[in-house]
């Protein structure tokens, strides 16, 4: 069954129903992510696509508020008008996860940042307030429409990135930057992985306000940036002029690493949008693929355990971020390869997806507290059960 | 004033056991009980509230806070975390019956990485003593409330805090990696860690601005950033807040985030400028204060454009800095701000609530309004930027009735912040001073699926009770 309400009060009265029959629901927005974590077992679909539109726009206060089935392409083009953007540079993963248009609820509630994130934070960062109907089918109100508040617990984060297990996100409230005049970038062609995240740590550590940094090995960078071999790129996002004296001095500062090339704003846009959308990634029919997140000095040797499992990946948010993609068979592999980081299957088929965990299991203690938060919050268990955790 | 729980007369009548059994805990310097050496613990920045606890006890390590909570979990026993005590809402009033956790024994720096740009601490390490650390190297920690000098990583955790630079750099949670968590039942839980976004759900974003009603942070990590290379300010007047607002909404829309942008209404320029001497024009309605950052040719065309902007608005004078000396004296009379409150008025209640910016000459002509109304100075000092408005209500604890009466008009400030779109605090948090008006912002629903969170982090309710949630009835 399909349940495609056209408002929130329709929202809430299928969820009241399926409460009450104590019957699961599969809670999505346009579907783009199904394929991600693991597969939820429900007999209903409750998708908020119908639930679009823009319900409050504030430039000068750098606030925006959406229903939760906006696409972001739509949102983006509203802030296009008045030269803003969302800072977190949510991607289209339509290269991965099949083709679809992205809503802004699904992107809150998977927590999806690209390559801006190592700089100016992620999705949970700037999501200032949330409406959502929890798994009793009781409306909340979450944060507000302001860019200070710390008004009772931040129920806002808790929802951001939970991936609708513990409530169907309804309406979001965005803090919004003014758009940079201008985007640069530099590449270094022919580092390996330990030189290229030194060369990355050392931009983000610079003062220039790197807004980017990321380091594609040659077949990756074969995708984006063709006959360069493996390279390391940072971006500057700023006023023109800005852009340019800061990509003048990273050149400097940096020219231990190389002769650092500019790539102009067209280049630059191009290249980080397809990092930005794992492009550069080669995934084949029937692989796996995971998001790794790592301290960024911990990259070159995720890299090198990746690449010695059969795997292929690169590197975003200065070496902390490892796409990978492979054969199903390698997950043990890929896991451990994360270390002390973190790691999640983004796809995969569907019989590991069941099988497998799709992120690491929590100790007992935070185990217990996640059983209970899920509980307070979908007492019945009906929303996305077992999508993150089997059994959850 | 605002009413605490009963104590319990099953814990108080156990008092001298249950001291007997936190000495086993911690060692013996680390364990107050006797009544005055306790009372510099009976209350924070909100020292109208006072209540003695029944014990403090300052553990030196993780191990010894999870020994403290298996104890107190066991035998029922609330318990108060406490940092250096400088919430202005109240957040670490004691009660009667509670162990006070104190975390200033905690203060060391326990890694520094530049590479991953993060570093990790104890929980009562100062704010400024994590950017100390790491200033030499050309870093610094963001978030930068106005008591960073005293108050510590761990408090700031459990309030969010803010501070002049968020416009920029975020809050508290957004520069936030790792933690160290010691549950009530006395569990030691790593949360994140040097990495981003951990998978699961986001516990450092619901344990950040929880008030210490979840858990004990006994140690962080969070990221360190490299400094810009320089950073000016200047400094503009208005003859009237509109125009001053309107000037705010101008330089926002034309693309240009400044790092920070202050506002300070008429009362407050003049205490600012009798205690600072900064050089604040007396006769402006309204002063701006805006800092940019980046090289000096940046800073000048940044300032150029920013000025060129606030012309339109016809200012009553305008002063851009041309030296980070001269930023300095810009800064002193702000940043000396609650003082110099202090000097013209015994007392004072220092508000925080947000309103979208839009509203501000709305809410400074209503707050003047009930300034009249209710007999009391009011100054106003806002984070401009981000909407987040401190009214320094003024008033005098040795008059009967006048603390009632700025309560009263805190209340309404507050209330007026919530009906402009707005909320009850930015950053200094609900604690107990403004448990009470939850209501006018949240429903009965919203509130106990908040408590239900609660529940599931501290079933017995025993960590931080009488906080952010109205009591039951």
């Amino acid at each position: 069954m399909l349940l495609e309400p056209h408002d929130e009060a329709g929202v809430i009265d299928a969820v009241r129903d399926a409460a009450v029959e104590g019957a699961p629901l599969l809670i999505e927005g346009r579907g783009t992510k199904r394929g991600m974590l693991r597969p939820v077992q429900a007999a209903r679909t409750l998708s908020v696509r119908n639930l679009t539109g823009i319900t409050l726009y504030a430039p000068q206060e750098l606030i925006i508020s959406a229903r939760a089935g906006t696409t972001v392409p739509d949102l983006e083009a509203t802030l296009a008008t008045k030269g803003q953007w969302l800072l977190s540079e949510p991607p289209d993963l339509s290269s991965l996860l099949g083709e679809g248009v992205a809503t802004i609820g699904g992107i809150v509630a998977t927590n999806l940042s690209g390559p801006r994130r190592v700089a100016w934070g992620a999705t949970r960062d700037h999501v200032m307030g949330l409406r959502f109907v929890n798994g009793a089918g009781e409306l909340i109100r979450a944060g507000g429409r302001v860019l200070k508040n710390v008004t009772g617990l931040d129920m806002c984060k808790l929802l951001s990135g939970s991936h609708g297990t513990l409530g169907v996100i309804t309406e979001v409230t965005l803090k919004v930057l003014p758009a940079a005049e201008l985007t640069g970038s530099l590449v270094f062609a022919g580092l390996d992985a330990v030189r290229g995240v030194a060369a990355l740590s050392a931009a983000l550590g610079s003062p220039y306000g790197v807004s980017g940094a990321a380091w594609l090995p040659a077949d990756a960078a074969e995708r984006v940036l063709p006959g360069q071999g493996a390279v390391a790129l940072i971006r500057i996002e700023d006023f023109a002029p800005s852009v340019e004296y800061r990509l003048g001095r990273l050149q400097t500062d940096l020219a231990a690493f190389g002769t650092g090339q500019i790539l102009d704003d067209t280049t630059s846009w191009a290249a980080w949008r397809a990092i930005r959308d794992a492009v550069p990634l080669r995934a084949e029919p029937g692989d796996a693929v995971w998001r790794l997140s790592v301290r960024p000095s911990a990259g070159p040797a995720a890299v090198a355990a990746v690449e010695a499992a059969g795997a292929r990946c690169f590197l975003d948010w200065g070496g902390g971020l490892v796409w990978v993609a492979g054969t199903p068979d390698l997950h043990d592999a890929i896991c451990a390869a994360a270390g002390r980081g973190t790691w999640t299957v983004l796809r995969a088929p569907e019989p590991m997806r069941a099988a497998s965990n799709v992120i690491p299991p929590e100790q007992p203690a935070l185990a217990a507290i996640t059983r209970r938060v899920k509980a307070a919050m979908d007492p019945r268990g009906i929303l996305n059960p077992g999508r993150l955790y089997a059994g959850l | 004033m605002i009413a605490q729980p009963a104590p319990k007369p099953d814990v108080m009548a156990r008092r001298d056991e249950i001291v007997a059994g936190l000495s086993k805990l911690v060692a013996p310097s680390g364990l107050i009980s006797e009544a005055l050496r306790l009372k510099p613990y009976e209350t924070d920045g909100l020292p109208a509230y006072r209540q003695t606890p029944l014990a403090v006890v300052l553990p030196e390590t993780t191990e010894e806070v999870a020994a403290v909570m298996r104890f107190c979990s066991k035998n029922g026993i609330r318990v108060i975390p406490r940092g250096a005590g400088t919430s202005l809402s109240g957040g670490a009033l004691p009660m009667e019956d509670s162990v006070v956790v104190g975390l200033m024994r905690m203060n060391r720096i326990l890694d520094i990485d530049y590479g991953d740009r993060c570093a990790t601490v104890q929980a009562g390490v100062t704010n400024i003593g994590i950017t100390n650390a790491v200033s030499a190297d050309g870093f610094f920690y963001a978030p930068d409330p106005s008591s960073q000098l005293a108050c510590m990583i761990g408090g700031n955790i459990g309030m969010n805090s803010g501070g002049a630079h968020c416009l920029k750099y975020g809050v508290t949670a957004n520069n936030l990696m790792g933690l160290r968590i010691v549950t009530i039942e006395g569990e030691i839980i790593d949360l994140g860690g040097a990495h981003l976004d951990a998978a699961g759900y986001d516990w450092l974003g619901i344990i950040t601005g929880s008030e210490g009603m979840l858990a004990m942070v006994t140690e962080v990590t969070v990221r360190i950033l490299r400094a810009p290379e320089g950073a000016r300010a200047m400094l503009v007047a208005f003859d009237a807040n509109e125009t001053a607002g309107a000037a705010v909404d101008a330089i926002i829309g034309s693309g240009i985030i400044p790092v920070a942008l202050e506002y300070m209404d008429r009362p407050a320029i003049h205490a600012c400028e009798a205690f600072a001497h900064a050089g604040y024009p007396l006769d402006a309605e309204a002063l701006l204060i805006i800092e940019v950052e980046g090289s000096v040719a940046e800073q000048d065309r940044l300032l150029a454009s920013i000025a060129g902007l606030c012309e339109r608005f016809k200012p009553i004078s305008l002063r851009v800095s041309q030296s980070a000396e001269e930023s300095i004296a810009i800064w002193k009379g702000r940043k000396g701000a609650f003082g110099a409150v202090g000097r013209i008025s015994p007392d004072y209640l220092c508000m925080d609530g947000t309103i979208p910016t839009g509203q501000l000459p709305f809410v400074l002509r209503r707050i003047n309004e009930m300034s009249v109304q209710f007999g009391l100075g009011v100054a106003n000092i806002f984070h401009a930027g981000d909407g987040n408005l401190h009214p320094l209500i003024m008033f005098d604890a040795n008059l009967p009735g006048d603390f009632e009466r700025a309560e009263k008009f805190g209340a309404d400030i507050l209330r007026l912040c919530v009906e402009v779109g707005g909320c009850l605090t930015g950053e200094h948090g609900v604690g107990v001073e403004k448990r009470d008006l939850m209501p006018v912002q949240f429903t009965p629903i919203e509130l106990d699926q908040q408590r239900a969170i609660k529940s599931a982090f501290d079933p017995a309710w025993l960590l931080n009770p009488g906080k952010v949630f109205p009591l039951a009835a």
